[in-house]
């Protein structure tokens, strides 16, 4: 058994090394011993935990066990999982975060003594804030992260779930959470801290429903940040260092994600929060506009554009995932470069289902990472470029964001693509995107259609060239 | 008088938000999902208090209420610290190759 002090400087010693891993990420270079230390600050928390209580008998055993059952479940997770489930993961993994904080709320509550934070039915004061906060945050993270889930993995429909008075609804709950909490730190009732639970699963679950599919990347972020606040809390009630600070990273990583993901649509946090965006209110305006003449072609045409191209901007969105696209478009692009033809990638932040969703599915297919650019830094280049090659992205390149003041997204930040010479747009048909509104792309003079699926059109396309 | 230590844990948390916020603007975006997928194992921490939890029992009984809560969170938070963890691995591997294949 080793003194609190001693625990308290190796908890601070992994608290840094999880800094450390975040730091790593700066670069892809230094981001594998980033991971490297993370994992170690995992190992040194993990045991100076068990070195502290000394407790080797039975119960050690079982915690061995149950540390090896669910060990072995997330290895097999993780190197089972496909890049393009990558959103579904996580948002599952946030939910098993937020149940754990729960659960530990819930054995402190029930078993104080073994925490040293007093006897049941008389917790200290401060201790028991903190545990009743843990707790109402884990909650809401899993049952958010759940819904998430639900709706990534097209379980659930991915469009928004609204209803009158939703938020009034939200609102009571939220002040009922507060005064819960309140009522629970006054009186320690344990009815009173099961009901708190309850409300706050319920919440999770009811501000997650009204937004829809492609706000996926906020939401990810946002209960990204919640899983840390709740480990902060456990981490208060707990008095322990790595917790608190690991809490307060992940805590506000989460919210620098969500921050920038809401840049990147141009909207506020609240707006996408009260959810309902993209709702099917919007499309009657878009169906005066259909009549508008198309012109479409075939991999053979797309392959001429390309092949007579010097330069080529890949603009890829969620459609490349759904249609696991990657590696198909990789090979295009390979045979495209035999030709002595330049190829870069364009992402705008909230293409995919989450930050950095097609960083990840182009790495996957071993495109290097030093021809994947960001909006600001490949936007001016559009002008320049013979053949914008658009797959499965669509309102991230509409102009009517730049031209259009009536528009939804009018002033969210979008990719010029129609400043290229010709723009090939992969799309399985003419059917507006996820903010409900026609894209003036698909009638420019430069714009040709390939209505096809991503996958099998990429590869007719590299057959043809 | 003394300090309270709640205002000590309080200084580390307050700073470990500075901290997180500008190590986390220095992530270039195309890492950003392994960032998250990191968070979501770095938080799975959450186990020390689990472990706690589930060493309360004694001697001659391992199993109660609180401790079987605190075996069930051991799980679940060692299926997000492997399964984070490693799918993390993966993922900047992958960014590792392209050097290779240029």
């Amino acid at each position: 058994m080793i003194s609190a002090n001693l625990s308290a400087v190796f908890y601070l010693v992994s608290g840094v090394l999880f800094i450390l891993a975040l730091r790593g990420l700066s670069s892809p270079e230094t981001s594998r011993q980033g991971n490297l230390f993370g994992i170690l600050g995992m190992i040194i928390a993990v045991t100076v935990t068990f070195l502290s209580i000394g407790n080797f008998s039975s119960g050690f055993i079982f915690v061995l066990i149950f540390i090896l059952v669910g060990g072995s479940i997330g290895a097999f997770i993780a190197y089972k999982i496909p890049m393009t489930a990558m959103p579904e993961l996580v948002a599952g993994f946030h939910s098993l975060v937020g149940l754990a904080a729960v659960f530990v709320a819930i054995s402190a509550f029930l078993n104080p003594e073994a925490f040293n934070l007093g006897q049941p039915g008389n917790i200290k004061l401060g201790s028991l804030v903190e545990m009743s906060i843990g707790a109402a945050v884990g909650a809401i993270t899993f049952s958010g992260s759940v819904i998430a889930f639900l709706k990534l993995q097209g379980i659930m429909s991915g469009s928004p779930i609204t209803f009158k008075g939703q938020h009034f609804i939200n609102a009571i709950i939220l002040i009922s959470i507060i005064v819960l909490t309140y009522l629970l730190c006054s009186t320690q009732s344990s009815n009173l801290f099961w009901i708190l639970l309850t409300v706050s699963f319920l919440i999770g679950f009811l501000l997650i429903i009204p937004i829809g599919g492609a706000d996926m990347p906020v939401v990810i972020s946002m209960l990204n940040s919640y899983s840390g606040w709740a480990a902060a809390g456990i981490g208060f009630t707990l008095e322990n260092t790595a917790l608190i600070i690991t809490g307060a990273l992940v805590g506000s990583s989460g919210a620098i994600l969500s921050y920038i993901m809401c840049k990147g649509m141009n909207r506020s946090f609240f707006n996408v929060i009260l959810g309902g965006f993209g709702a099917t209110e919007d499309t009657s305006t878009g169906s005066s506009k259909e009549q508008r003449p198309v012109k479409s072609g075939n991999a053979d045409d797309a392959a001429f554009l390309m092949k007579n191209a010097s330069s080529v901007i890949i603009v890829p969105g969620y459609g490349m995932a759904v249609a696991q696209a990657q590696h198909a478009l990789r090979e295009m692009v390979d045979t495209l470069k035999k030709n002595d033809i330049k190829v870069s990638y364009a992402i705008h932040p909230v293409a995919g289902r989450m930050p950095g969703h097609m960083n990840v599915l182009l790495a996957e297919a071993n495109v290097p990472y030093d021809e994947v650019f960001e909006l600001e830094e490949i936007n001016n280049d559009f002008a320049n470029a013979d053949v914008a090659f658009v797959i499965g992205a669509n309102d991230v390149t509409n102009p009517v964001a730049k031209t259009d003041p009536q528009s939804p997204i009018y002033g969210m930040p979008v990719l010029d693509v129609e400043k290229c010479k010709s723009v090939l747009f992969v799309k399985r048909s003419l059917s507006p995107g996820y903010a409900g509104i026609d894209n003036d792309l698909f009638y420019k003079e430069n714009t040709l259609m390939l209505f096809a699926d991503a996958k099998k059109m990429t590869e007719d396309i590299t057959k043809n060239l | 008088m003394e300090i309270d230590p709640l205002i000590f844990r309080l200084s580390i948390f307050i700073l470990s938000i500075f901290v997180g916020y500008y190590v986390v603007w220095s992530v270039t975006p195309s890492l950003h999902t392994p960032l998250m997928s990191v968070t979501n194992a770095i938080s799975s921490v959450i186990i020390v208090g689990a472990i706690i939890a589930g060493l309360s029992g004694n001697s001659e009984s391992v199993f109660n209420i609180s401790s079987i809560f605190g075996f069930l969170a051991i799980a679940l938070a060692a299926i997000n610290i492997f399964g984070g963890f490693l799918v993390t691995q993966r993922m900047l591997a992958m960014y590792k190759k392209k050097k290779i294949n240029k």
